[in-house]
């Protein structure tokens, strides 16, 4: 048991804290207020490394590990949401072709992702197809040379922005989750094109987009892994964002604790700074505890994964645990800031919309649920 | 264009500072590299990368903890390091003592150019770096704004903050140049530049082993924080007119600034 970092994580930690606090924070707010994507900042991180921090060197990766990536996310949250889940999904996307795919896909797509030249996004989720992935129904038949992909992907973060996009879609209407395979698609590929933008409650500055697919010809060298492996590479892609999201969460939280503490020490009311009620003490302890479990949780997946052990549960279990908390510390941070903290004024506002997302996405929080009982329970 | 940089490892910015005895209370204190040094690392890259060739070497007088600045510096890019780690010179914290080990050490290696940040932000002597160039028996230019070197590495064309403007020196090579802020907007290390640093050498000395027996030239006698600040005053008065009155009153006869 060590609970130490090493010299590298908290060198990775503190450049990434600093990075955050000069480059990001100073412009989230408005950033939040016109939803702005941030592709100056995207692009900078790219060139430090932040967006393939899985990869191995061999395939221009940082190949710093999931732990390092963990404490660097919280940094990038802490200051910024929407440019970490920006971050968790460019990390994310590298994971498909590192696991899956094959050494020419891996020079074409994964070197330029991982060195941040590229930006990549994930596609699985449709209309009919959020939780219940198993029924996604985008069409991808083989027509000999190529394949022809039809339908539309929703709610994709990035996507507008991609230059590489990891497709699920069906090869076999007939085997349900097993019918179920993974495309490699270029934004520059006919019949591929970006529909409406969602305007969304929180992390304004993170692009959400429709992905339109109609007679979409992709090369069949761009199949990633076999047929009817979409499924378990989409999956297994997932397991590794829930550490993502859950970095994030814990990132938001530590902002909403902060914002919380500066408010309730300088915030007076019956003569006395508030911090001295013991109403509001109890809501700081409560925050701060929570959250210490949640980045403990976070680093225990992401120290599994770095070993090479399973880690489904305990991603599960972080990104469950972690979401709950950003949401409960949010409500907290606002309840503390009063009336100031329903208004645009106060940067709790914004935190509190931020954090809503995150038992949502990437697995709702009843889905984690689901995943952890299956873990649980399996003989 | 072979390069040495002298860094110091100091508290950081936001630290709020106890006094202890005639020094500060350590504990608890985040450390960083000094800022005013981060220009002198970015500028001896930037160099390196202009020229395609040469080494930057960092030379840096601390304890155990000065490593973990010294590896920002090669995280950055720097391609190596001597860490002179003798507590009697890091304590004294005295600018002739330390500039005496640094040019020791600097007189060891290849350089055509030395950079230092122009002062370190926590004793705020700003004397390191003229003394150093006295020592080497080089030229030294301040505040350094701007520098171009001369592709044969003859000579440099240098910027520097003069009083109320700029002046422009050329200079012969090697020299001793301390940094300016606005001289160049240091990099992050990157995340590729962080995993390297830990396999690039960093040689630890000793004064001794470095021949140098010159102890330091002052002693700190005493260390206090500056008075704390007076609370304001609000001037009174039932309109303008009064309160001006009242405030120019103030400042003549209780200031006695006008």
């Amino acid at each position: 048991m060590a609970f130490q970092m090493t010299s590298e994580q908290e060198m990775i930690r503190l450049m990434a804290r600093d990075f955050a606090r000069k480059e990001l924070e100073p412009h989230a707010g408005r950033r939040d207020r016109e939803a702005i994507f941030p592709q100056d900042s995207i692009r900078k991180m790219g060139e430090l490394g932040l967006m393939g921090m899985m990869v191995p060197a061999e395939y221009g990766g940082s190949n710093t590990g999931a732990v390092s990536y963990c404490l660097a996310l919280q940094e990038i949250a802490y200051a910024c949401a929407s440019t970490a889940v920006t971050m968790s999904v460019a990390n994310l996307s590298t994971e498909p072709l590192l696991r899956f795919g094959n050494e020419e896909q891996k020079n074409t797509y994964l070197v330029p992702l991982a060195q941040g030249r590229m930006l990549g996004a994930f596609a699985v989720t449709e209309p009919e197809a959020g939780s219940d992935a198993g029924s996604i129904t985008v069409r991808a038949e083989d027509r000999g040379d190529h394949y022809l992909i039809n339908g539309t992907k929703i709610f994709i973060t990035h996507g507008a922005y991609a230059d590489v996009i990891n497709l699920i879609a069906r090869t076999d209407p007939k085997k349900g989750s097993r019918g179920l395979s993974a495309f490699i698609i270029e934004k520059s590929f006919p019949g591929f094109s970006i529909g409406s933008t969602e305007e969304k409650m929180g992390l304004r500055a993170s692009n959400t987009v429709e992905l339109i697919f109609e007679d979409c010809r992709v090369p069949k060298e761009n199949l990633l892994g076999r047929e009817g492996q979409g499924f378990a590479i989409a999956m297994n892609a997932l397991d590794s964002g829930r550490i993502g999201i859950s970095s994030q969460a814990v990132g938001i939280a530590r902002a909403c604790l902060d914002e919380a503490i500066s408010y309730a020490r300088q915030r007076r009311q019956f003569g006395r700074n508030i911090g001295s009620f013991q109403a509001i003490q109890w809501m700081i302890a409560d925050m701060a505890t929570q959250i210490e479990a949640a980045g403990w949780l976070a680093l225990a997946a992401a120290d599994r994964k770095d070993q090479g052990l399973p880690f489904t549960k305990e991603a599960s279990m972080a990104k469950l645990f972690a979401s709950e908390v950003a949401n409960k510390a949010a409500y907290k941070a606002l309840q503390i800031h009063g009336g100031y903290g329903y208004t645009k004024e106060y940067k709790v506002e914004r935190l509190y919309r931020d954090a809503r997302v995150t038992t949502i996405y990437e697995g709702t929080s009843e889905v984690q649920r689901l995943v952890i009982a299956r873990e649980m329970l399996k003989e | 264009m072979n390069t040495v940089v002298c860094m110091k490892q100091v508290p950081d910015t936001e630290t709020l500072i106890k006094v202890q005895g005639t020094g500060i209370a350590t504990d608890g204190i985040k450390w960083v590299m000094s800022p005013y040094d981060e220009f002198a690392v970015e500028e001896a890259l930037q160099q390196k990368e202009k020229m395609k060739a040469g080494a930057v070497t960092i030379v840096s007088l601390g304890p155990d903890r000065a490593i973990e600045a010294i590896r920002t510096g090669l995280a950055m890019g720097a391609d190596n390091a001597v860490h002179i780690n003798d507590s009697a010179y890091y304590n004294a914290a005295d600018p002739f003592a330390t500039a005496a080990v640094l040019a020791a050490a600097i007189k060891n290696l290849q350089y055509d150019c030395v950079f230092l940040g122009k002062q370190a932000i926590d004793d705020d002597s700003g004397q390191v770096p003229a003394m150093v160039g006295e020592l080497l028996g080089i030229p030294v230019i301040t505040q350094v704004l701007k520098l171009e070197v001369a592709a044969d590495k003859s000579k440099a064309t240098v910027t520097r903050e003069v009083e109320g403007g700029q002046a422009v020196i050329e200079v012969s090579l090697p020299v001793v140049l301390s940094a300016q802020k606005g001289l160049n907007e240091p990099r992050y290390a990157s995340l590729p530049g962080i995993m390297k640093a830990k396999k690039k050498p960093v040689d630890v000395k000793t004064a001794a082993d470095l021949g140098v027996t010159a102890g330091p030239a002052t002693a700190i006698k005493e260390m206090t924080l500056p008075p704390a600040r007076q609370a304001g005053k609000i001037i009174g008065g039932d309109d303008a007119a009064a309160k001006a009155a009242a405030l120019a009153k103030a400042l003549q006869e209780e200031v006695k600034i006008i």
